[in-house]
């Protein structure tokens, strides 16, 4: 019954979006006042049905209702709790209700939230996110419904993914989305300017905190993926390029260039073109990375199993959004003018330079990602592009954005000088030449590079924020309420510079991990990163609904028992499958991890790895969407943007020194 | 500036990639369904031809080699790129040493690993390689077009490569598809 009720709040929902899309598209050229008041509370009510949709799932989830074949297959009635949950949404067509939830919570943000738009721009932009959600509804509800039922129903489930039973993988699909698919609301931003005809500063200042919102959500969503991966494939790696991180990776590059481009557009009234470009294309982007991963296209050791018909749908979805909205800007954009004028030299020159950047590594990244498939296609030639093109390719690419990056914010509008920038980051270059020479000579050029090119965005970030309430040139009391009333989009931009400079430091300083793969029997030890590592039992342990063996590793130093690690491997009974849960032990700057991979005679095989500054990965992106939050709440966000005319000149206290 | 002309075609280059895009995507789901595009297939385009020219050092104490020293051995030689931080090495290497005490010569080629990385392993697993070349910054497996370690190819006495295994050799691996290549080998 429950199921039912879920099936038939979904097939409300593609209705009420059908009305929204209608009213909101054309409610603006019909002046009638009621039909702009609906539009929002169409897009409440979608959110609503969606969501009673959703909990029917996740209840017929926990109550393990075997008779939904989504549940069935995906979960069991000795799945913890919390897993029969997430459960749901850990498969194919779960995925897609999560999708749709959060893309009509994205709709209703916007309908609450948006009191202060034009009620013309609410409505279009409203009627084109209902058109989105739509069609997505309509696929849902068509060819992957999650309410499907079977009979006769199995006794057991054939319960969750091993894989998928970890905390950091259960949240991490609703973080990924919610990045994905908030820039859904920068989409129809630009699409209802195209239709307008009118993007001014008012639009950048709308636009921007949308986009801020999702970018800090795909930045969180990427960095818990690779702290999962980290943790639990058992070998320490973050990142390997997989065709799936790189659809994650894509729109959050050109999330990034959108970013910075709506600064632009808000501060300057240039650039209007490229972010609206950017706009679609970063949702674009987000869509394209659906469909490839739920096609099967992309070989990938993350790909669902789907059938054809579920791909010709995604793909004639994707041709409707991305295709319809590039016909109209290749028709509309001509219309958009841009009015500031500005200096190769200057903070927009600066901004234009990291959007070139974030976009060459994009389209490297995209190229690489879709090489084989086209390459196939047209020659018939079967090869891979693998991690070793990735790493010769973007990471060349991003070296200049780092030299930019602690500059360009120092840089006035419309007209600058380089010189006085540097003047004032001499200690980070310093600094940073320092690190870059000691690391060179007691390692390698690579990870020297890398760690001083961290440390130089590290503190060219705080250099920016010192040099903004004038430390040690005023008393430092001065200093520190300038602080607090300094705009906080200077102290969220800042910081987001500082994480993705610790991200950097995290990414090179594991260039210099150390590992050991060994077999020892009780008893036995291995020497690695000065420590001295001694297996000392194997022991069964219960799980919930695995059995365990694990290891006690003792790890000494002179003699001396620093800690106890124990990484174990968990044997999930009805899946017949084993995973390794790794065990880690950080300090905050350096990890020591231990694998246990397999036993034998005995005996264990391990792998022993120390990580310099891996935390630093995760915890730079953590600081990334924390300034995004900062940022948010700046007062211009809060208080909402003012009328269009008064937006015509922004205020002059905010638009930086 | 540019004239109106070229500025309305320069704005509708985004909408043409996509259109080009969205028809190959439709011609790739096609192909799939009739099976002839499998992504998950590791096939490797140099099967039936000679490698690529490369010439590598010596690494853990042994004699390094290069394409010519393959196309001159005059005996079918199978390549195993392999590195000391792989697991799936560590897995391998009981199969490997069975295959060199079995006859077949086997040439290592480490794949980012240092020699005495490379050295601690052989020790460590055993050593089935009789030459050993050091493929430091991992050029040589890209131009083999190498999908990850370990992975393997049969070289036949004409210098050609005949067979490959993508992943750790096993029992079946080595019954179904390397010992009937090896019997086509000379």
């Amino acid at each position: 019954m429950i199921p039912e009720l879920g099936h038939f709040a979904l097939a409300l929902a593609i209705a009420i979006a059908g009305a929204q899309a209608v009213i909101g598209i054309f409610g603006p050229t019909m002046n009638d006042n009621r039909a702009l008041r609906a539009a929002p509370a169409l897009a409440i009510g979608l959110f609503g049905t969606v969501g009673a949709s959703f909990l029917c799932l996740v209840y017929a989830g926990i109550v393990s209702d075997f008779t939904v074949r989504n549940v069935a297959e995906y979960s069991d009635s000795t799945t913890p709790l919390l897993y029969r949950i997430t459960g749901t949404w850990g498969n194919h067509d779960g995925s897609i209700l999560l999708w749709c939830l959060i893309l009509t919570l994205c709709g209703a943000t916007v309908a609450t939230f948006g009191r202060n738009l034009p009620s013309s721009l609410r409505a279009r932009v409203l009627g084109i996110h209902g058109l989105v959600c739509g069609g997505f509804l309509l696929f849902t509800l068509t060819v992957s419904d999650p309410f499907a039922r079977i009979w006769p129903p199995p006794m057991h489930g054939a319960g969750v993914n091993p894989i998928l039973q970890d905390p950091g993988l259960a949240f991490h699909p609703p973080v990924l989305y919610t990045g994905y698919v908030g820039f859904s609301v920068a989409f129809a931003f630009a699409v209802a300017a195209l239709i307008e005809g009118r993007v001014d500063a008012a639009w950048g200042r709308w636009v921007r905190p949308w986009t801020l919102v999702s970018w800090c959500f795909l930045t969180s969503g990427i960095a818990l993926g690779s702290w999962w991966s980290y943790y639990t494939l058992g070998w320490g790696g973050y990142w390997f390029w997989d065709p799936v991180e790189n659809v994650a990776l894509l729109p959050w590059l050109t999330g990034t260039a959108l970013l910075h481009s709506a600064i632009i557009v808000e501060k300057r009234e240039a650039m209007k073109i490229w972010a609206v470009l950017l706009a679609i294309a970063t949702f674009s982007l987000s869509l394209c990375g659906t469909f490839l991963v739920r096609s099967g296209l992309l070989n990938s050791v993350h790909a669902f199993a789907a059938s054809p018909d579920q791909g010709y749908f995604i793909l004639a979805l994707l041709g409707l959004t991305i295709g319809g909205s590039l016909i109209l800007f290749t028709f509309r954009a001509p219309v958009l003018s841009a009015s500031g004028v500005f200096a190769p030299i200057s903070r927009e020159g600066a901004l234009i330079l990291n959007n070139i950047f974030l976009c060459v590594i994009a389209v490297v990244v995209f190229m690489g990602t879709l090489y084989p498939p086209f390459l196939d296609l047209l020659f018939g030639v079967q090869l891979s592009v693998g991690a070793p093109f990735f790493n010769q390719t973007a990471i060349p690419l991003t070296a200049p954005l780092i030299l930019a990056m602690a500059v360009g914010p120092l840089l006035p509008w419309k007209r600058a000088t380089l010189l006085p920038a540097l003047q004032k980051l001499w200690i980070a270059a310093v600094v940073a030449l320092i690190v870059a020479v000691i690391v060179d000579l007691r390692w390698n050029a690579v990870a020297a590079l890398g760690l001083g090119g961290g440390a130089w965005v590290v503190l060219g970030a705080i250099i920016d924020i010192a040099e903004r309430v004038r430390l040690f040139r005023i008393p430092l009391n001065h200093s520190i309420s300038r602080l607090f009333t300094m705009p906080r989009a200077a102290i969220g931009a800042a910081m987001g510079h500082f994480g993705f400079g610790v991200t950097v430091l995290g990414i090179a300083g594991m260039t210099l991990a150390a590992h050991v793969v060994t077999v020892l029997q009780p008893g036995q030890s291995v020497q690695l990163g000065g420590y001295q590592w001694t297996l000392n039992d194997i022991h069964d342990a219960p799980g919930p609904n695995y059995a365990k063996r694990v290891a006690d590793v003792t790890i000494s130093s002179d003699g001396h028992k620093i800690m106890v690690l124990h990484p174990s491997r968990r044997f999930f009974t009805a899946q017949k499958i084993t995973t390794s849960d790794a065990a880690i032990r950080t300090n905050g700057i350096n990890d020591i991890y231990a694998t246990f991979a397999g036993e034998q005679d005995g005996g264990g095989e391990f792998r022993f790895n120390e990580h310099p500054m891996a935390p630093e990965i995760w915890l730079g992106g953590l600081i990334m969407a924390l300034g995004g939050g900062i940022s948010l709440s700046d007062r211009r966000f809060r208080i909402g943007a003012p009328a269009r005319k008064a937006a015509k000149r922004p205020a002059s206290s905010i638009a930086a020194e | 500036m540019a004239s109106v002309l070229t500025r309305r075609l320069l704005l509708a280059t985004p909408l043409t990639i996509v259109v080009l895009g969205g028809l190959g995507f439709y011609a790739l789901l096609g192909r799939m369904q009739t099976g002839s595009y499998d992504p998950h297939a590791f096939a490797n385009p140099l099967v039936g031809k000679a490698p690529p020219a490369f010439s590598l050092p010596g690494t853990a104490g042994q004699q390094g080699f290069s394409s010519t020293d393959l196309a001159a051995a005059g005996k079918p030689i199978l390549v195993n790129f392999f590195a000391s931080w792989c697991i799936p090495c560590v897995q391998e290497a009981p199969m490997l040493d069975q295959l060199s005490k079995s006859g077949l010569v086997i040439w290592g080629i480490a794949y980012q690993d240092k020699s005495d990385a490379t050295a601690k392993f052989l020790a460590d697993n055993g050593n089935p390689f009789q030459r050993l070349a050091s493929d430091l910054d991992g050029r040589t497996a890209i131009n083999w077009g190498v999908y990850g370690v370990p992975e393997s190819f049969l070289i036949n006495t004409k210098g050609v490569i005949i067979w490959h295994y993508a992943g750790a050799l096993n029992d079946d691996v080595v019954t179904s598809g390397l010992l009937p290549a090896l019997k086509h080998a000379s």
